[in-house]
């Protein structure tokens, strides 16, 4: 790592003449629609880009953002987050997880209120930091709280790759890992009873480049071809973002509804094979996974192959940990915003009883999810 | 708020409400409610301050805990236009500590002590079993003279303009790039350093200050959004003038940070009649090169800070809020 130059991840992609030239091209094409488009991106981490860099204030009005289902942090169900303060709560555990999913509230508190309980709670950078712990804590069980969308997964499995072949004893999974293109059917198939289909209101995706840079863009094939709906993989810089909706964009003026790559720097078509083989030998798709505001998506998780079942901790600890489901707080309308249906501020608590302070609702409490950067970032216009 | 969380120590939002609701609500009175950086007592002639230090690693890239435990509260007397003379110093000791770091990190405090020309002059030493404190928490006291009457962050107005000492960020990502064991180029330094001499640098110049102070935790971004509502101002920011190294925007982008929430222990942001601005920061640039003018007050959102981007974009600049966590992926 000491030889990559962390500079050359972001430098240009934020250049300000680029910028503005995006700006202006963006607004002579816009001109030629026909009618407004709505673009949805999918992940937090656009959503998060846009409000920090102030996008929507750099484009014309006939173009818009519906912002997507977001991030790992945004859609874990409180069933979920219950197991992980419950499993932390055991004497002998050390519980594992990845950064801002220790600020979600369950029903008995986040996995932070866990920790100023006495529980032993650490956020790790990698998984396979994990290790070490187990070193250092033979007397204790380490169980991994793995969240994540495609990103994250193949980090998982390499970290179960590691414990068997060293035949460490004392780390085990709790799996929550979930997929991003099932989410993405589920908002274009679905109906809602009281809005007439809302699925009209997403003309194109802007699919997260983190995501396919394991997956390569194959998997939003179907989007296009089967959904008449472009998807553009783009990356997170700014000058990414503005050159993405550019070619969405020209992707209606000229009539055309493709899969296209904007962030050509990491992502190819196919992904990264090695990744894809590490997920697949140890794990498969689970029947259903509860979406935080979204409920059950088919195919949308994944779990541990059977072959794997005594690291999973969900089994072992089967005994302890609630399988019945667990109501949103009445005045949340975090699935709205996941769906695309409603902005943060239409929530009637925004930014007065949920705050990123005191969140209510995991939008607000993720930093990529859509509540809070609303919230951090205003909206000057 | 039921119980303490580590978000309650973050220097932002939820560090001002635990200071408020439990603190200021408990200890009310008129110097308190002022909350500057050092109190002003004896009629404007003194500054008081007091501030205890933990930090994990003990040695880091550029200081250590020691070095910052006198940095620290000279720099709060410093932001009062005080220069820093009576000290004490008080050391809570797990038991098992080694004997030869305790002295590496007394030693480095008495080099700081005569960096400021102050002296500890009481001090007292715990030493709890282990387990009830991390290694070791050292806090310190100090009195100083001061040197230039009205430095308030009250007092902001139109008039002044805003410039931070040097490039920011520096302190918070060395111990996070320590902490985590990330391998970042070396040249990634804590800016720990005592403040007093360029604060005198000013004051001798005999430059108009309005405010000063040092951006702790909760970073820049903590003070410009605390001056802005302490004094009912807008201060606003041009993002392309903020001074960030490339290792803190590194940093920066690998964990998802704001270089503007990540905490300094030797820089400050300065408030200064306009006409004096651009002195300022030629005497600021003899120290660090990096020194900058960030920023104007405005009226247009009272009690807030907007950052204006180089492409026409703005958005507010909130309080940091939280632990700072780094993102997901
Ligand atoms: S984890 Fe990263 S890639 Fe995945 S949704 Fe969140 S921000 Fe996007
Ligand atoms: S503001 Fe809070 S309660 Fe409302 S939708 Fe967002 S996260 Fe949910």
């Amino acid at each position: 790592m000491s030889q990559l130059k962390l500079k050359d991840l972001y430098d240009g992609f934020r250049d300000p003449e680029t910028i503005k030239a995006f700006k202006k091209i963006i607004e002579e094409d816009a001109k030629k629609l026909e009618k407004p488009i709505n673009i949805m991106e999918v992940c937090g981490g656009h959503t998060h880009t846009i409000m920090k860099y102030g996008i929507p204030q750099l484009l014309p009005s006939n173009i818009n953002f519906i912002h997507g289902p977001g991030c790992p942090v945004c859609i874990m169900p409180k069933e979920r987050i219950d197991h992980a303060y419950i499993l932390s709560m055991q004497e002998d555990v050390i519980l594992v997880t990845l950064g801002d999913m220790i600020k979600v509230p369950g029903s008995n508190g986040s996995l932070q209120d866990a920790r100023s309980k006495g529980a032993d709670v650490r956020f790790v950078y990698s998984p396979m930091d994990c290790i070490k712990i187990a070193n250092e804590n033979p007397n204790k069980k380490v169980i991994f709280f793995a969240i994540g969308f495609e990103t994250t997964t193949p980090m998982t499995a390499a970290l179960l790759d590691v414990v068997i072949k060293q035949d460490i004893k004392n780390i085990y999974f709790h799996i929550n890992h979930v997929t991003v293109p099932e989410v993405m059917k589920e908002l274009i198939d679905s109906r809602d009873e009281h809005v007439d289909s809302y699925n009209h209101q997403i003309d194109a995706f802007l699919g997260p480049s983190h995501v396919s840079v394991i997956s390569g863009s194959k998997i939003y094939e179907e989007f296009p071809r089967d959904y008449n709906k472009p998807v553009v993989v783009a990356g997170f810089e700014p000058v990414d973002v503005m050159q993405s909706i550019l070619m969405i964009i020209k992707q209606f003026i000229e009539n055309r509804c493709e899969l296209e790559i904007e962030y050509k720097r990491l992502v190819s078509y196919e992904g990264n094979i090695k990744a894809q083989e590490l997920i697949n030998k140890y794990f498969k798709k689970s029947s259903l996974f509860k979406w935080r505001g979204l409920g059950n998506i088919k195919d949308s998780g994944l779990k541990l192959r059977d072959e794997y079942l005594t690291y999973d901790a969900e089994h072992i600890y089967k005994d302890i940990l609630p399988i019945g489901e667990i109501e949103d707080h009445k005045l949340c309308i975090c699935g709205d915003i996941l769906r695309g249906m409603a902005t943060p501020p239409e929530c009637t608590i925004f930014g007065t009883a949920c705050k990123p302070s005191t969140p209510i609702g995991s939008c607000m409490v993720s930093s990529e999810g859509a509540c809070a950067a609303y919230y951090k970032y205003g909206n000057l216009l | 708020m039921k119980t303490i969380t580590l978000a309650h120590g973050n220097g932002g939002q939820e560090n001002n409400e635990l200071i408020s609701k439990v603190f200021y609500k408990a200890f009310k009175n008129d110097i308190l409610d002022k909350s500057e950086d050092a109190a002003v007592i004896e009629d404007g002639n003194l500054a008081f301050s007091t501030d205890s230090f933990t930090v994990s690693p003990l040695f880091f890239n550029g200081a250590d805990i020691g070095k910052l435990a006198i940095c620290g509260t000279c720099n709060d007397l410093a932001m009062m236009g005080a220069k820093p003379k009576y000290l004490t110093c008080s050391v809570i000791i797990e038991e098992g500590f080694d004997k030869r770091t305790l002295d590496k990190i007394v030693k480095s405090m008495k080099e700081e002590l005569e960096v400021n020309g102050a002296i500890i002059v009481s001090g007292d030493t715990k030493v709890v079993p282990r387990g009830s404190v991390d290694k070791i928490f050292i806090n310190t006291t100090g009195i100083g003279e001061i040197q230039y009457k009205g430095i308030s962050s009250n007092n902001i107005t139109s008039e002044d303009t805003i410039l931070v000492s040097r490039d920011i960020g520096a302190h918070g990502a060395t111990i996070f790039a320590s902490r985590e064991g990330i391998d970042m180029n070396t040249n990634l330094k804590s800016d720990c350093a005592s403040l007093y001499p360029q604060v005198k640098a000013l004051i001798d110049a005999d430059l108009k200050i309005t405010a000063l102070r040092d951006a702790t935790r909760g970073g820049v971004s903590a003070v410009l959004n605390e001056w802005a509502k302490q004094s009912n101002i807008c201060i606003e920011v041009e993002e392309a003038s903020i001074p960030i190294s490339d290792e803190v925007t590194g940093i920066c982008e690998l964990l998802g940070f704001e270089a503007m929430a990540l905490a300094n222990e030797g820089t400050f942001v300065l408030a200064i009649k306009n006409e004096d601005a651009q002195k300022a920061l030629e005497i600021l640039k003899q120290t660090n090169e990096t020194a900058s003018i960030i920023g104007s007050v405005s009226a247009e959102h009272l009690g807030k800070v907007v950052l204006n981007s180089a492409w026409g974009t703005k958005r507010f600049l909130e309080l940091p809020t939280g632990e700072l966590l780094p993102r997901i992926c």
